[in-house]
């Protein structure tokens, strides 16, 4: 009799074992995966939602942070810049207006440039193939 | 089947309808559709690319000679809606993609819809225009000036019809008030202001100032070693102005009432599932991070996307999800390999049907699925060159985890996982579903008896 009740014991607890592995044995390939990383990676951190993480994410898209930012080169030489540009606005108010494009003839420094006059900087502007080409 | 009833009982086919791109190999990487969104009423569909640009389609008049053919997407209109920019003081390249698009409702003949990159949402109004003014006194047709001595006799100008032009023209832009990337942007029910959120704080607008955003949620921490969850996505309630949820990259959801404070940090509801903590592993954040937060039309429900599900959520119940449905459950096993080629952070959108019965959303190698509420059924399905013949029947498809490999089916490791559909739209009131695929648009409508 007491044989039975023991038996009848780990019975119960089998079955919330057999629960638990079952579990386990669902979140098995997620485990799996992370032993696969962890050998490949010894050296990542344990917590991927740290604030290393999230500050990468944030901080998406920026490059060459090391250097000056442009705009510190630009304020070192103002003065040099401003002198330039009020010589060569004295030229140009004996000039007629310029048209569309640069006047080749115009030494650096004498030409101010204007929006039009710079270089695209990227050739998206280009129409969206969705709007050309096949249209089924 | 009635139509507009969206019920994906077995009566339900899919068509193949049109698709919209060219077929390439090597896409250019401008030509990546990073936005789908049909307007209020379903009669126009706009589509955002990587390379800044907006097309718009309208569907054609429904012709009585054509009764086999349901209204067609021509294009109508498209524009530069964002260019890349760069900010000298951070030496950060502004990316022109359109990260999203959003339809105001219409309110005169004229369009207006929201389109935003990373840092800045402008406001376009798309209108048509069919007729030009002609016989004006000072000009001639070519728009020169007349010289004023040769004018002998005055003249009205008049109207003339011409051929019809459709003009997209920036009305507002709004600029310089996100710190971090914009991923989200909503239009409140008031149709006087919306939301736009980035990482760390949301901002509302009223869509006539553009110089001012009064900040609604800011969860940046003081010290930034503090971080612990970003803002993923966020939407307005579709019929009370004052309410309004957002997700996090912890796969939780705060709903917050603009009445119960200007600065609405604190929520109002606060939804997460619990956890077995022994359940974690080192992908567990990851995965559980919303990619994406819907409101259902009625407003009864929020549906959220993480990587490996959907869930719909019942806004009076916090604790759990009342629905939980599998994407791409198969996907478990290759964890570290998605890890390691950044698949994981894919961020897959989901939506509603019209009548909130079928939730939708992509997965990869250009599979997208569909989960009928009721009958709890679901389906996958393809968008691709070869389904592409007219009104051809879309056959499910099905991925093989075990062993044995079906005729039919695909096995986990041949998927491609470059495929990738993150942005699906559903027509508001009929079964006409819009797919981005990389480069390409596919409409798939139900088959019409």
């Amino acid at each position: 009799m007491s044989q039975k009740q023991e038996e009848e014991n780990p019975a119960e607890e089998t079955g919330e074992e057999k629960q638990d592995t079952q579990e386990k044995e669902g979140l098995l390939p997620e485990r799996a995966e992370e032993a696969k990383l962890k050998a490949k990676y010894p050296s990542l951190g344990q917590k991927p939602g740290g604030s290393d993480f999230l500050m990468k994410r944030l901080q998406k898209g920026v490059w060459g942070i090391v250097s000056y930012p442009l705009s510190l080169d630009v304020l070192l030489c103002v003065d040099e810049i401003e002198g330039d540009y009020n010589m060569a606005k004295a030229k140009m108010k004996n000039k007629q207006l310029p048209s569309a494009g640069p006047d080749k003839n115009l030494v650096t420094g004498d030409h101010i440039p204007t929006p039009q006059d710079l270089p695209q900087r990227k050739s998206s502007l280009v129409t969206s193939k969705l709007a050309g080409g096949q249209v089924e | 089947m009635i139509p507009g009833i969206g019920t994906l009982t077995q009566d339900t086919l899919w068509c193949f309808s049109q698709v919209k791109g060219t077929i390439e190999i090597g896409t250019t990487e401008a030509d990546i559709i990073s936005t789908v969104e049909f307007n209020h009423t379903g009669e126009l569909l706009a589509t955002g690319d990587k390379g800044g640009r907006v097309v718009i389609f309208q569907r054609e008049q429904e012709s009585k000679n054509q009764v086999h053919r349901r209204g067609e997407y021509n294009v109508y209109s498209t524009f530069q809606s964002h260019e890349p920019e760069f900010d000298y003081l951070k030496s950060l390249e502004i990316e022109e993609k359109i990260n999203k698009i959003r339809w105001l409702p219409q309110q005169n003949a004229a369009y207006f819809l929201l389109s935003t990159n990373d840092k800045t949402v402008k406001l376009w109004k798309v209108s048509e225009r069919d007729k030009r003014p002609e016989g004006y006194n000072l000009k001639d047709e070519e728009g020169r000036l007349r010289d004023p001595a040769t004018i002998t006799t005055l003249r009205v100008p008049v109207l003339r019809p011409m051929d019809l032009m459709v003009e997209a023209t920036p009305r507002r832009v709004f600029a310089n008030a996100h710190t971090y990337h914009i991923n989200s942007i909503s239009v409140n029910s008031d149709y006087e202001t919306y939301m736009s959120a980035d990482d760390l704080r949301i901002n509302l607008w009223n869509f006539e100032i553009t110089n001012q955003s009064f900040n609604i949620v800011d969860i940046k921490p003081a010290n930034m070693e503090e971080l612990t969850e970003v803002i993923t996505a966020a939407e307005f309630h579709p019929h009370h102005c004052n309410t309004f949820v957002y997700s996090s990259s912890k796969g939780t959801i705060r709903l917050c009432d603009m009445r119960a404070s200007a600065l609405c940090d604190r929520h109002t509801k606060f939804f997460e599932e619990p956890e077995d903590p022994s359940n974690r592993s080192f992908f567990s954040e990851i995965i559980s991070s919303i990619s994406d937060v819907k409101f259902s039309h009625s407003g009864r429900y929020i549906m959220t996307r993480d990587y490996l599900t959907v869930k719909v959520w019942d806004l009076n119940m916090e604790n759990r999800p009342i629905e939980t449905y599998q994407v791409h459950d198969y996907l478990r096993s290759k964890l570290c390999s998605l890890y390691e080629n950044d698949c994981i952070f894919d961020k897959f959108e989901c939506v509603w049907n019209g009548s909130d019965s079928v939730i939708m959303t992509g997965s990869y190698n250009n599979f997208f699925r569909m989960f009928d509420r009721n009958t709890k059924r679901d389906v996958t399905l393809e968008a691709s060159r070869e389904n592409s013949k007219p009104r051809a029947i879309l056959k499910p498809r099905k991925v093989c985890v075990g062993g044995k490999r079906r005729k039919d089916e695909i096995s986990v490791d041949s998927l491609d996982f470059s495929k990738k559909i993150l942005h699906t739209a559903w027509h508001p009131s009929e079964n006409i579903i819009a797919v981005a695929a990389t480069n390409n648009l596919y409409i798939f409508q139900d088959k019409v008896n």
